[in-house]
Parts: C-alpha cells; sequence; structure tokens
C-alpha cells in the first residue's frame, strides 16, 4: 500500500535498526542456547568471538572479557558448548548475535548434577568426615603411587621425590586416568596397593585437564575404593580451583601432583637437621643440669647448717654458745690486758720522758760547767792572769820580751800596766 | 587382602615424639641426677636409631603388577611407554 508521500513513515536506518533491537531484545531476551563452536577468534582485546552451529543453521556470538572470569575451559572450533546470554543487534554491522554471559561444555551442566549428586550422598554417609581421615606417615617407607606411568604427573612425582628423600621407595600402580574403564582401575589400583603390604601411603592423581578429562576422580568406585583404603590417601587431581570428590574422600588433598610428593614426605635434611638439634638439646640439658648442681653444691658446700643434719644442730648450738661464751671473754681479757698494758706503757713511757728529760738537764749543766771551767774568765777566777805586750801579744815565753817593754796583765777585775825589768828564760810549765 | 606390615614410619614417629618430651623433660631442670642421666642415654639411643633409619631405606622405584589374582613388582623406567 503506497501512501502519498505526505503520509508516508520514513524511518533512518539507525532508527529503524534501533525498533528492529528492541523488538529482538523485547521478544526474545534471555536464552540458554547450545551449538557447535565455529569461527573461534579472540583478538587482542580479549573478548571472545564465535559462531554457533548446528545442521541448519548458526548464529553469531561474543563473549566480552569482563564476562570470562568464570570460564574453566579454553573454547575452541568444534566443541559443543552451553552458553547463557541475550539476543541482540550489533547496529554498525546490522547482524544479530547473541552476548554471552556464562559458556561451559555440553554435558558438563548433567556432569555437575551427578557430582552434586554424589557429593551429597557420600557426605550424608559421613565418608567426608574429619574423623575419619588418618594421619599420614612422617617417614613413609614406601609410596604408593597410582597414577598414569606415561603422564606429567608421574615424572613431576618423582622429581619431587628424590629430590626431597633420595634414598625413598616408591610402588607405582600405572593406570589410565581418563576414558572408558579408567575408574574401575584406579580403584583396583588402590585395593592393590593395600594388598601387596609394605606400601604406607598413597598417592592417587593425574595432572591437569578439563572436566571430562578428570572425571574417573568424581566416580563412586574410586571414592569407595579411598574410604576403604587402610592406607592414607592423598588425593592428587591437578585442577587448583575445583575439587574432585576423590579429594573430600581422601585422606589429604594437594592442588597438583608436585604437591602431593611434597606432602607425603619431609626432606632428608630437615629430618635429619631435627634429629641433630634434639641430640644437641639433650647434651645441653645435661649440663645445664650439671651446672646447675655445681653451683648449688659450692653454695652449700661450705655453709655450716647444710653440713649438719638437723638434730645435730640442736648439739651444736651449746657449743657454737660456749665458743662465742670463750670468744667473748678472752677478747674482753685481751682488750683490759692490753688497756694495762698500755697504761703501764704508758707510765713507763712518761718516765723514761721524765728520766731522760733529767738525764739531758743534767748532762747540759755538766757542760755548761765544763765550758765555764774551759773559759778564760774562770781562769782568771781561779787567780791566773793574761799578759799582752805593748804590741797587744799575749805572751807565754819570757824570752818574747825584753826590760823596758810596758806589759798589760789582765785579772779577773781590772787591769796592771807594768815595766819590764829583767827577763828570766827557764822551760814551759817550769815550776819556780 | 592383608594387613600392612606395622610401618618402621610409625616407630619413627614415635621415636621423634618420645625424644621430645625427654628433651623437654630435662630441661624442665626438674629430674634427679639419676632420672636425667636415665633420659640421656635413652634419648642418645633414639637419636642413633633415627638416624639409622633415615638411612636404611634403599631408593627403589617399583611398578606393580598384576596377573590375575597375583601381584608382582618389576622396576620402573619413567621413560616407559
Amino acid at each position: 500500500m503506497l501512501d502519498s508521500p505526505a503520509q508516508r513513515k520514513i524511518y533512518a536506518v539507525t532508527e529503524l535498526t534501533r525498533r528492529i533491537k528492541e523488538a529482538i531484545e523485547g521478544t526474545i531476551g534471555w536464552v540458554w542456547l547450545e551449538g557447535e563452536l565455529s569461527n573461534v577468534s579472540r583478538p587482542a582485546s580479549g573478548h571472545l568471538y564465535f559462531s554457533l552451529k548446528d545442521e541448519a543453521a548458526q548464529i553469531k556470538g561474543a563473549f566480552f572479557r569482563g564476562r570470562q572470569q568464570g570460564l574453566r575451559f579454553a573454547p575452541k572450533d568444534g566443541m559443543m558448548v552451553r552458553v547463557y546470554g541475550q539476543v541482540s543487534v550489533y547496529e554498525r554491522s546490522g547482524q544479530y548475535q547473541i552476548i554471552v554471559q556464562q559458556m561451559e561444555q555440553a554435558g558438563e551442566g548433567a556432569l555437575q548434577a551427578a557430582f552434586e549428586a554424589l557429593k551429597k550422598k557420600l557426605a550424608a554417609e559421613g565418608l567426608f568426615d574429619a574423623s575419619r581421615k588418618r594421619p599420614c606417615p612422617m617417614l613413609p617407607q614406601c609410596i604408593g603411587v597410582v597414577t598414569s606411568p606415561t603422564g606429567a604427573a608421574i615424572r613431576d612425582i618423582l622429581n619431587v621425590l628424590l629430590r626431597r628423600y633420595p634414598n625413598v621407595r616408591v610402588l607405582i600402580a600405572p593406570v589410565k586416568v581418563q576414558g572408558d574403564g579408567a575408574a574401575a582401575e584406579i580403584a583396583q589400583a588402590i585395593d592393590d596397593l593395600n594388598a601387596c603390604g609394605a606400601v604406607d601411603v598413597c598417592i592417587v592423581g593425574r595432572g591437569g585437564g578439563s572436566l571430562e578429562d578428570l572425571w574417573a576422580f568424581n566416580e563412586e568406585v574410586v571414592a569407595r575404593a579411598i574410604a576403604r583404603s587402610r592406607i592414607p590417601v592423598i588425593s592428587a587431581v591437578g585442577h587448583e580451583i575445583d575439587y574432585a570428590i576423590s579429594d573430600f574422600v581422601a585422606d589429604l588433598r594437594a592442588p597438583t601432583p608436585s604437591a602431593a610428593a611434597e606432602l607425603v614426605v619431609g626432606r632428608k635434611a630437615d629430618f635429619e637437621d631435627m634429629l641433630e638439634q634434639y641430640a644437641r638439646r639433650l647434651t645441653r640439658a645435661l649440663n645445664t643440669y650439671y651446672l646447675q648442681q655445681k653451683n648449688r653444691y659450692d653454695r652449700f658446700a661450705g655453709s655450716w647448717v647444710f653440713r649438719e643434719p638437723r638434730n645435730l644442730v640442736q648439739r651444736h648450738r651449746h657449743a657454737l654458745e660456749s665458743t662465742q661464751r670463750t670468744l667473748t671473754h678472752t677478747l674482753r681479757n685481751a682488750a683490759q690486758q692490753r688497756e694495762q698494758r698500755l697504761d703501764e706503757a704508758g707510765l713507763r713511757l712518761r718516765h723514761l720522758i721524765v728520766a731522760g728529760l733529767k738525764d739531758r738537764q743534767n748532762r747540759l749543766g755538766q757542760c755548761q760547767h765544763q765550758l765555764r771551767l774551759l773559759s778564760p774568765r774562770s781562769v782568771l777566777d781561779r787567780g791566773y792572769s793574761i799578759t799582752r805586750d805593748d804590741q797587744g801579744r799575749i805572751l807565754r815565753t819570757s824570752d818574747r820580751t825584753k826590760p823596758g817593754t810596758t806589759l798589760t796583765t789582765l785579772l779577773a777585775a781590772g787591769r796592771i800596766k807594768s815595766t819590764v825589768t829583767e827577763t828570766i828564760e827557764g822551760a814551759p810549765h817550769d815550776r819556780a | 587382602m592383608t594387613e600392612p606390615k606395622t610401618p618402621a614410619s610409625h616407630s619413627f614417629e614415635t621415636a621423634l615424639k618420645r625424644l621430645e618430651t625427654i628433651v623437654k623433660e630435662m630441661e624442665s631442670g626438674e629430674l634427679s641426677l639419676d632420672d636425667m642421666m636415665t633420659r640421656f642415654e635413652e634419648g642418645s639411643k633414639l637419636v642413633k636409631s633415627c638416624g639409622t633409619t633415615l638411612n636404611e631405606v634403599e631408593q627403589k622405584i617399583e611398578r606393580l603388577i598384576r596377573d590375575g589374582e597375583k601381584l608382582t613388582t618389576e622396576a620402573f623406567e619413567p621413560k616407559d611407554t
């Protein structure tokens, strides 16, 4: 029906596209969609573009980077996936597409449901109870390993074990870890390791993979074999984020096979250090004890109280008291005697001093007397006189003068002047 | 299925625990000289026997082979396919 130009409703492209977009989003909106991935591309932006197809049709899809945190696999062409998203229109190219919020591998949901159901059932039986967990031996004599003999897991485990403990003993029970019959083989291997007797701890695991790859470890036969194992079991299914059922039943869970190997045995060097520490502490404790005892002994050995048993103390008290008395007495006597002696000594000293003084005074007197006797004056006193010639010379002999000389004679009191009339020679001290 | 033998590993652990007890008792300083000497001798023996345990096992990497109901072992070469 053609209207007149004035009545025509003319859309701009953008406007129409917007209407289409609104129509699709409004009527179809959010859906779950399953199909095969094709044309998968992931440009530098990190967004994921792809087509989903089945036998007869295909639809474009976009999975933006910001939504991809929950993605647990790498989407590839040919993979069957299930996506949840909104059907929308990309206006710039006029194409409709599904904007994906969540993507999982097809069948994953069913597996997840089976997983949850089994987990619930075994938990209800108490198979995950902490009380069931057996401690792993500190120093295993033989380590059992249930894994593929060709995978990376066994290489990683052996590398770690031999590095930590060079003389370790390992018994590998080789099994298929994925595909048909894998779960049954794993369960049988756990039973076999229990049967052979030598093994005292066991690692059950494999390296990382998709949920389907890891599925054997989520099967009930494996869970039951772990639960009935007398040997402690370490579950090591290489998927760090998710848990396998075997992780819950096992006595210990490791995120990877290498980590399991580290859990199962300590470093030999650490054990050796530990023993050395103990040896050192033993010796030190004994030494310290000896020194303490010696100190205590030394402190008390010299003590009278320590040496004597208590009943002897009484007896010895008397002896002590008597000794004290005697000692006091002796001391007092000694003091008195000393005082007395001191007094005597003082007296004697005083006497001596006095005597000494007197003696000295006497001697002084004598000396003064002698001095006086020797003095020319005392000679004059006794009647002698001193005669000098007219030149003042003392005359000792008569020949030193001649008649006519005037002499001066010194007497005890006064002088005489006289003139020589005759000189008479004579020997010295000749008594006339 | 046969019972696993009492593994030497448990005696190693027991020995270490006993050592810890002995050392702590000795370090407490509450023992008599006789007890100190007895503990010291026991501890020294434990250290020695634990040291022996650490070295008595020889490196052996084997694989378990099931032949019907019979279990045997053979040397395992990691390069095996």
